[in-house]
């Protein structure tokens, strides 16, 4: 291997690229092949080093220096002075305030970092990191001092339960695979995070993938397991990238491969990447779509811990379920099974989105209720508006009004609200969202990703979007709830997959507690929310300065006026784009 | 059922030897892997950036499949195109937080400054624009995507800018 001196991270994050990382990397390759260093000096991507917000950013290792805010022509100076003269260039340093990560920031009180606790502290593209924050410990204790029974034993004591949606628990699953017969048995991570409003697992896998190779490796160890894959999708290029690296750096330390640490047990591993078919989140369709044929569920049983991938015994988890192991067996299931509630012990991670002040990750001990969600750790509703709803679960969960924010957060009785956990996305809606066009947007997403194999799911979700579609328009009828509902049952009883069993969800749950926004739809034609488009029109009030803001940007050319005179939009033409409210600097324009 | 074995297009990649040879290093390399199919389709995707009628054919012969299983699988997930594509991609994240977050504004936006809807490819080849899932990108909702790069927090007002990108 090729020794380096000193390595530089440049971060590829989204916003980093977008000002300019990787014309960055290029030039910083130019300079040091032109200063003759390219042979000490190795440059690396990574993710998200400090918060991008004064991006590009870099990391220079050994010495921890932390660079920001260059342009492609600061290139030159910065290497002379660091790399060849070894001064810190002082200009470029990050200024000493601290650091905000948009997406995963300092846990608030009511955190608890069990599977996030590495994100951006460790280094993710070396191993080493991960091993000085007690890595691979877990693995070593398992394979030097515990039977395959003690380790299934210690997962089933924690309680830890599946998080990528049904919640089953971890040690169940695994006691069952462990005493199916057949060889070789598969070990399968479920990366697919297909929800919308979910980035949880794309977290863990890019910035602490070690935790789930761990956590696999101990899930083999326990299974007997030889063999196993991490299906990840194909909207994540990062967590592919990251992944790899990290399972060739376990190869070269023998943590992966023949005989790990000399125990006797081997276990190999690969990523397979999806192709952007959301139903292969679905376990058996995954493990269809690793076998290389459409990615269509099949009828359970025969469960996967019996007859899984290529018919053999396979043991399926999600990436957050595996990140968890090592944890429990370092720190022991009494530990883990002291946060949470009786029946869902342990932490979860979130992704909140929405309408409040602060987004992001964010990791809590289950049984937290949703108020201390929304308004301690999210900060509460943005611009003072008031909630509205709370969607949890994804496109197979439902939205919970008000009502519900004084309930804890835990399995069963997010189930009794006519929800599911889901894989964590949180979603808050202020009061200007539309409860029947967020039915629709769901169902929409449903009928699009439904893989057509049973024909309720496939027809009968396509009626029911026609349906939420006619109501959107104010062309609802008399009756359309009814069908609706009628609809929502029959397709839950008889569709094949949780896709279709969970696809009235958001249609029911927004029906229960927001009946009356259906009712307005349908009798009275008012959308009270002012979103759908059917129903409204936006006018301008007499606050217009006559700027010409809104007429240069409206993508239909609606809006007519002279300068300094009062302007008018053209119903007729206007399609709802809500464009001209949005650039209006003056609040002329209203919705009625 | 697509016929492809007789007259295949002389732009075909199957018929341009520089691309044939990538898709033959790409069969070669992944011929004894479990599952290869998809991995080979992925590949194919990415390094030559469509799988054509007559290279899906092509992946049948060479790997011994029948061609419905490629032809299959090509068209059941959404990565898989059969056509080239524009020099450039944009897509608009249509996730839960981005649709609340105003995407659909800004596609109406980028149908006027590109003039095409969605699903197309712009008439000077330059950009294709599609309609994505969640790209997990979601505290920066609006979330747009032009090549491999995540634009977030886009305005209506900002769109223009970054669809220069795209076209040229
Ligand atoms: C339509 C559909 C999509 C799913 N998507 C995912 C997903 O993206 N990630 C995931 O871990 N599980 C997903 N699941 C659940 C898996 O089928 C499976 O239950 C899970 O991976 C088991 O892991 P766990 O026990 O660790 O939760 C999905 C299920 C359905 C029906
Ligand atoms: S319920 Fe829907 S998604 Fe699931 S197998 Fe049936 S058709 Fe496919
Ligand atoms: S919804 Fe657009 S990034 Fe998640």
């Amino acid at each position: 291997m090729k020794y380096y001196r000193t390595h530089v991270l440049v971060c590829v994050d989204p916003e980093c690229l977008g000002k300019g990382a990787h014309d960055i990397e290029d030039a910083l390759q130019d300079e040091l092949v032109a200063q003759g260093l390219i042979d000490e000096v190795q440059v690396l991507e990574t993710s998200r080093i400090g918060g991008c917000s004064h991006g590009p950013e870099m990391m220079v290792y050994p010495d921890g220096v932390h660079y920001v805010g260059m342009t492609v022509d600061d290139i030159p100076f910065l290497v002379e002075e660091h790399f060849l003269k070894g001064r810190i260039a002082k200009k470029f340093l990050l200024p000493r305030v601290e650091v905000k990560d948009e997406e995963l920031s300092a846990p608030t009180s009511k955190e608890v970092r069990v599977v996030l606790r590495n994100c951006g502290k460790v280094d993710p593209e070396n191993i080493e990191d991960y091993i000085a924050e007690d890595g691979y410990q877990a693995l070593g204790k398992v394979l030097g001092s515990m039977t395959s029974d003690q380790v299934i034993e210690e997962v089933l004591a924690s309680g830890l339960r599946g998080r990528g949606g049904a919640g089953f628990p971890a040690g169940k699953k695994w006691q069952f695979c462990r005493a199916s017969k057949g060889t070789p048995k598969f070990v399968i991570c479920n990366a697919d995070e297909g929800d919308p409003g979910a980035f949880m697992n794309r977290r863990v896998l890019e910035g602490d993938p070690h935790a789930v190779i761990e956590g696999m490796i101990i899930a083999a160890y326990a299974i007997g397991s030889s063999r196993g894959y991490i299906y990840c999708r194909a909207e994540y290029p990062l967590a592919v990238r990251t992944l790899n690296i990290a399972i060739k750096q376990a190869r070269a330390l023998g943590l992966l491969g023949e005989d790990i640490l000399g125990s006797g047990f081997s276990f190999d591993l690969e990523v397979r990447i999806g192709a952007g078919a959301f139903v292969c989140g679905e376990e058996t369709a995954l493990m269809g779509s690793i076998e290389g044929k459409r990615g269509e569920p099949r009828p359970r049983p025969p469960f996967p811990a019996v007859s899984g991938l290529w018919a053999k015994p396979s043991n399926v988890n999600n990436v957050e379920t595996y990140a968890n192991v090592p944890q429990i067996i370092l720190n022991g299931a009494k530990w883990y099974a002291s946060m949470g509630t009786e029946k869902s012990k342990g932490t979860k991670t979130f992704a909140l989105a929405g309408d409040v002040n602060h987004t992001g990750l964010i990791e809590v001990p289950l049984g937290i209720n949703m108020r201390e969600v929304v308004y301690d750790i999210a900060q509460g509703i943005k611009d003072g508006k008031k909630l509205k709803a709370v969607q949890i679960g994804g496109p197979m969960g439902g939205c919970l009004p008000e009502e519900y924010l004084d309930r804890p957060i835990d399995y069963e009785s997010l189930a009794a609200a006519g929800t599911i956990m889901g894989s964590g996305g949180l979603v808050v809606m202020d009061e200007d969202t539309c409860m029947v066009d967020i039915a629709r947007f769901f169902m929409e997403f449903i009928q699009d990703e439904s893989c057509g194999k049973c024909t309720p799911c496939r027809v009968g979700t396509r009626r029911m979007l026609e349906i939420l579609q006619r109501i959107c328009k104010g062309e609802g009828k008399n009756g359309d709830i009814e069908t609706l509902e009628m609809l929502c049952k029959q397709i839950r009883a008889t569709s094949l997959c949780g896709l279709g069993q969970g696809a009235p969800n958001p249609v029911e749950s927004t029906l229960k507690h927001f009946r009356k926004e259906y009712e307005a739809h349908i009798f009275e034609k008012r959308c009270p929310a002012k979103v759908c488009k059917g129903l409204i029109r936006y006018d301008i009030t007499d606050t217009c300065t006559g700027c010409t803001v809104c007429l240069r940007n409206c993508p239909v050319g609606a809006i007519t006026g002279d300068r300094r005179k009062l302007h008018v939009i053209d119903t007729d033409t206007c399609i709802r784009c809500g464009i001209c409210m949005q650039v209006c600097n003056f609040n002329a324009i209203e919705i009625n | 059922m697509i016929n492809v074995q007789d007259n295949i297009p002389t732009t075909d990649p199957v018929a341009i030897p520089e691309k044939r040879a990538v898709i033959d290093q790409i069969l070669e390399e992944n011929r004894n892997l479990p599952g290869s199919v998809m991995v080979i389709l992925n590949e194919l995707q990415a390094k030559i950036g469509f799988v054509s009628p007559a290279m899906q054919g092509y992946v049948a012969k060479k790997m011994r499949v029948p061609l419905q299983q490629v032809h299959g699988v090509v068209s059941f997930y959404s990565f898989f195109t059969t056509e080239a594509r524009g020099k450039h991609t944009v897509k608009f994240c249509m996730g839960t937080a981005c649709y609340v977050g105003g995407a659909d504004q800004l596609i109406e936006k980028s149908k006027q400054v590109l003039g095409v809807a969605p699903g197309h490819t712009t008439a000077d080849g330059m950009a294709t624009v599609e309609i994505c899932r969640c790209v997990g990108a979601c505290s920066q909702a609006p979330v747009v995507v032009v090549d491999e790069e995540m634009h977030g927090r886009v305005r209506p007002n900002k769109l223009q800018q970054i669809l220069r990108k795209a076209q040229s």
